[in-house]
Order: C-alpha cells, then structure tokens, then sequence
C-alpha cells in the first residue's frame, strides 16, 4: 500500500458573486506517491477552481484538505506558502518567468527561499534539472530570449528543483503547438516512469489525459469518475 | 539567505525600472539638499543673532541701583502709619556693590556658574578741544571678559590684551575715535564727574556694531579705572555671572539678589523677545524640509504602485512558490527605504557642498565686524535629522504599496492568464 500524498474529504465551494453558485460539490479523492493523474472535464466545470484549493493558494472553501498527512485547514498565511515551497511545484498555462532574472536564476529562486542548500549546491541542482530537460545551453539567457516551449520546459524545472511530493500543472500544454506539447508530455511521462513523480494535471487534452495512470473525470463539480 | 534573496529580487526590481528610482531617488536628494542648506543657514543666522546679544549679555548681572533709603527715619518712630514725609536721599555710594570680593569669590565657588567678570562702570568726557563729549568707561577684567564675552570680536583694531599690560590705557569706541580724530597710539584726554582730568592711551578701537554704544562705551582694566574715579579696589559697579544652563537664569538670579542683597537682572527677562525669532526660523526651515520630504515621499508611493502594478505576474509566481506575503512586504519595503538612503545620503553631500558654497558668498555688514560672508551652522544634529526623515518618510510612502503587494492574491492573477 503505497502512501497517500494528497487528500481531499468533502471539499465544496462557491462563488457568491452576486448570487451563490455552487462551483465545487464534495469533492473526495486520494492520490498516492507515484501517481500520475490526470483532471478532465468541460470548461467551467471547476477544474482549475479544484486545483488552487489543492495547491493551498485558496483557502476559501468547504471539506478538508490533507497534503502529506498534514491538514491543512487552519494553517497561517505564512506556512501555507512554506508548504507550496518545499513540497509543491507549480507548471502553469503561462510560465510566469521573471525577466530580471536568467534562467538559471529563475529556477534557483524556490531553493534559495527553502534555504536548505548552499547557493553552489543549488545552482548545481537547478543545472542537473536543466540537463534532464535538455536545456542547459540557455542557463544563462534571459526568459524573453527563450521560445514558448523553452519557457514551459524552465517552469517544469522551475517546479522541480525543491524535488516536491507533487507537481500540479494546470493545462500546462494549453500554449503549445502540437510539437511542443509532445516534448512536454514526454518530460511528464518520463518523470513519472523514471523518478516516480507524483503529478495532478489539468488538461483539456483527451489524448495527453489518456497516456496517464488515472484520469478523474469533473462535471458540473462533481467527480464522475 | 533568506534576506539576501529579498535583497536580491529588490535589487533586480529597482535594475529593470532605474529611470523611474533615479528621479524617486532625485526627490529625496533634493528635498534633503534643501533641508541640510536651509537649516545650516537658519542656524548659521540663529548663532550669529544670539552672539549679538548672547555672547555679549551676561546670564545674570549683579548690581546697585539708585534708589531712596527704604528705611526713612521717620518709620523707625511710627512703623505703621503711611508718611509724607522722605527726607534721606540716596547716597553716594549707591552703584557700589558692597563686600564684592566675598560675592565674586562665592561665585567662583558656585557649581552652577561657569565663570564670573567683575565691572566698573562710571560716566566720563572725552575732551576733544573745547567741547567734552560724554562717554561711559566700563573697567573690566580683560581676561573674565573674553572668556566669556568675546571681547577680542569687537576689537577690530589694536590689541586687546595691552589693557592690562600698558598703564593708563584705554579702548575707545570706534565711533567716538572717528569724532575725535584719534587712532591708536594717541593720547586722549578725559574728565571724571568729579572734574578730575586724566591722560589715557588708546591701545585699541571697539567696534561692536550698534553705532550708539560705539559713540559712548570705551573700555579700560578695572584697577586704571578705579583709579580715575579715585576710588578703592574693592569698588565694583557690576558683577557679569555666566551660567553653566542659561536656563537657570531666572531663578539662580532671583537667589543671588536674596543672598547678596544686590539687585539681579537675568537675561530671560532682561531680552524675552528674542528667542522668539530664533524658534521662528527654526520651525520654518523644519517646515520646508518636511514639505519637501513629504512631495519626494509621494514620488516614491508612485513609483511603487507603479511596479507592484506592472510585476503582477512576478508577484503571483513568487507566492506560488512559496514566498509569502511577508516576503513580498519585505522586498517593497526593501525598494522604498534604498531609494530614501541612497537619496539621503546624496542629499546629505550635495547639503554639505551646498552650505559651504554659501558659506564662501560674501557677506560685508558694518554691523558686524567680524563677520565676512554667509554665516552657515554644520552642526553634525541637522544631518542626523536630514537622514532620519528620509528614511521615515520613504518608510512610509512604502509601507501602504507594500502592504497591498503583500495582499495580491495569486490565483486571481494566475486565473486571469
Ligand atoms: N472569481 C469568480 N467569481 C465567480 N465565478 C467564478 C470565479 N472564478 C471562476 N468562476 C466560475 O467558476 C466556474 C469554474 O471555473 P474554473 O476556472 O474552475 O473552470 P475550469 O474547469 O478550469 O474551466 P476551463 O477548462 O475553461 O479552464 C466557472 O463557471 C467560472 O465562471
Ligand atoms: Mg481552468
């Protein structure tokens, strides 16, 4: 029995914005170490409203939330984002790279804040993950001189380098040509396989979602299957 | 580490808008350049009033005024009905102050007071051909009198220590010397109220910039001038006392006119609008600066709200990523309070250069004969200040545009992508 990472019990929410919509509706799920899962549904259905109350950034919701055994209703400001720091990478739909920073720099800055490693280790670190991504000729360049693929693939990196207990990518490929989507996905599947990554993705992609370990349905805020 | 990282993304934040810090940053120089100059002048023009009056007033003065005897011979035989009838007139020896060598030697013994100058004053003619112009002569200890009064500043010509060493010598006041004909060297002739009639040297002119008293006042030892109006050591008209806190004044004078039975002036009542002008300018040059502070300080809100606006995106992803709202603050607050002491410091220099570039601007006023230019205070407490405000200020125009980066909420501006 492998051990559960992530937990969700009864989790519900909803916009009032003017009137009250229910947008999630007891939301019960697990996701144990190693899984590779994958989030599919309608537009609106709540998938990405789901994923921010996952990732600890919205705490305004319903139910219980557990990450690594530990519950996190209740838990300041301050040691939500602790949490996010050391035991969650992020790959959005946009990469969110600073620009006043170089990649190198870009992917170092999540480990400086955990502040485990010395900085030589850490940029030792963040070079090891851009070799895995096959990025290590543009360490020192600037985002903007990077294209969209490029970029996800740092964000990846990015996410990776606290090497945390889950990745949660919300449509991370929604930016990228086909070709792009397939180098990505490959990242994905290859951390899956090769480290046991366990990983949450949002996807509005059929194909991409049917090359995961588990796919969760999503409708009308509900979990179908 | 974790402040080095703040300081780190400060540091890149403030790199990638440096056009816009630099003219936040030039406010403050400015404003802090002005603050620095003007109260540096202010003080400078302060410090030169209060030695016109100042240096020259003593804290307390002990003397004898002329007045009747209270004690009318009548009021020993009826001590309690009103008289009409005062017969005793004052004395001749009203202007002496009795016992002055034990007064000034209880003085010397006060802790409270930093130094006392005994004085000898009388009315005089200078004899110029057939006409007597009146003059007053003041005798004083020449020493006890620069110590505490400065009296080389208004002894532009000549040497003021040869009153001690040179008989029979006196420094005339410049004006009455113009009128006379006299310079120094020359012989004068005076006569004392008795009609006494003596020769005098002038060792020096005295020049102390109110053009009445440099007509009258002349100056000589006490002992040349006790021996004019032919009197005995002990005579002395004035006692000038300095304190060691002028503050005191009113009260330590009210103490000694109790103990020596003498009458006692202090400065406070003796030149009570005075201080009035110096609190004056004070507050206005405080007031300029703090205007200024508060227009750079407003710059410096701007210029936040400005990239807290544009790095939205940077702000979000840093949260996401586990840094948290107090980070944020602490990296805007960061920017803020670089832009106030880099600002600070420049306006602190550029306050310094400018204030010597007023001290040099020639400042000629036969009122004051020493000085030459633009009088300019450098007191090290005004550049205290000056750098105090500017950090506060920005610290302020920083805390609300940090506390609301510190409040971006990430999934807003990640569900807005
Ligand atoms: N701030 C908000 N106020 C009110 N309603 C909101 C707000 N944010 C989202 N919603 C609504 O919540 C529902 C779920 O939104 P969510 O973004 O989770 O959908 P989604 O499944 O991620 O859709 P997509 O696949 O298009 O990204 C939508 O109907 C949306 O209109
Ligand atoms: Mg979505």
């Amino acid at each position: 029995m492998s051990k559960i990472i992530l937990e969700a019990k009864a989790i519900s929410k909803s916009f009032h914005d003017p009137v009250t919509i229910p947008i999630l509706k007891e939301v019960s799920f697990q996701i144990t170490k190693g899984d590779f899962v994958s989030v599919i549904g309608k537009s609106g259905c709540g998938k990405s409203t789901l994923l921010y109350i996952l990732s600890t950034m919205d705490t305004d919701y319903e139910g219980e939330l557990f990450i690594d055994g530990a519950k996190m209703n209740g838990k300041k400001e301050q040691e939500l984002a602790a949490v996010r720091n050391e035991k969650i990478g992020f790959v959005f739909q946009f990469h969110y790279l600073l620009n006043e920073f170089s990649v190198l720099k870009n992917i170092m800055l999540p480990a400086i804040k955990l502040g485990k490693y010395t900085l030589q280790e850490i940029e030792q670190h963040a070079m090891e993950k851009l070799r895995l991504l096959d990025m290590t000729d543009h360490a020192l360049k600037s985002p903007n001189q990077l294209s969209g693929g490029q970029k996800q693939r740092v964000a990846i990196a990015r996410a990776l380098i606290n090497n945390p207990l889950i990745i949660m990518g919300d449509e991370p490929t929604g930016n990228l040509d086909k070709k792009n989507s397939d180098v990505v996905f490959d990242i994905f599947k290859q951390l899956a396989s090769e480290f046991q990554q366990t990983m949450l993705i949002v996807t509005h992609d059929n194909e991409f979602a049917s090359r995961t370990n588990r796919i969760i349905e999503m409708q009308d805020g509900r979990i179908i299957s | 580490m974790r402040y080095a990282i703040i300081i780190d993304i400060a540091k890149a934040l403030l790199l990638a808008r440096w056009r816009q810090t630099l003219v936040a940053a030039v406010g403050v120089t400015f404003s802090i350049t002005m603050f620095i100059t003007l109260l540096g002048f202010m003080h400078g023009l302060n410090d030169l009033l209060d030695g016109l009056i100042l240096n020259r007033t003593p804290h307390i003065r002990l003397y004898n005024d002329v007045k009747a005897n209270e004690i009318q011979p009548i009021n020993r035989l009826f001590s309690n009905d009103y008289h009409f009838i005062n017969s005793v007139k004052p004395d001749n020896a009203g202007q002496k102050i009795r016992n002055s060598g034990a007064i000034l030697q209880a003085l010397k013994n006060d802790s409270r007071v930093l130094g006392v100058a005994p004085k000898v004053s009388a009315q005089i003619f200078y004899n110029v051909g057939a006409i007597n112009l009146t003059g007053v002569i003041n005798g004083i200890d020449v020493d006890a009198e620069q110590k505490l009064f400065h009296f080389s500043d208004y002894v532009p010509k000549g040497n003021y220590t040869e009153l001690k060493t040179v008989p029979n010598s006196i420094i005339l006041g410049k004006a009455a010397a113009d009128k006379m004909l006299t310079n120094i060297g020359d012989v004068i002739q005076v006569t004392t109220p008795d009609g006494e009639r003596h020769a005098l040297k002038v060792v020096g002119l005295f020049q102390s910039g109110l053009q009445d008293l440099d007509k009258v006042q002349s100056y000589a030892s006490v002992s040349t001038t006790q021996k004019l109006l032919q009197q005995t050591e002990g005579f002395i008209t004035d006692i000038n006392v300095k304190l060691i806190d002028i503050t005191l004044a009113p009260t330590i004078a009210k103490e000694y006119a109790h103990i020596f039975e003498t009458d006692a002036e202090d400065i406070q009542t003796a030149n009570a609008q005075f201080e009035t002008g110096s609190d004056v300018r004070s507050i206005i040059s405080y007031a300029v600066g703090i205007t200024l502070l508060i227009v750079a300080g407003f710059g410096i809100y701007n210029i936040l709200n400005m990239m807290i606006y544009e790095k939205m995106d940077s702000i979000a992803i840093l949260k996401a990523t586990g840094f948290s709202g107090k980070d944020v603050q602490y990296i805007f607050k960061t920017i803020a309070l670089s832009i106030g002491i880099a600002g600070g410091i420049f306006g602190l220099i550029f306050g310094f250069l400018l204030s010597n570039v007023i001290d040099l601007v020639p400042f000629n006023t036969a009122a004051l004969p020493t000085i030459k230019t633009f009088p300019v205070n450098y007191d090290i407490k005004f550049y205290v200040i000056g750098i105090t405000f500017s950090i506060i200020t920005t610290y302020f125009a920083g805390l609300f545009p940090s506390r609301k980066a510190s409040k971006i909420d990430p999934v807003i501006i990640i569900r807005g992508k």
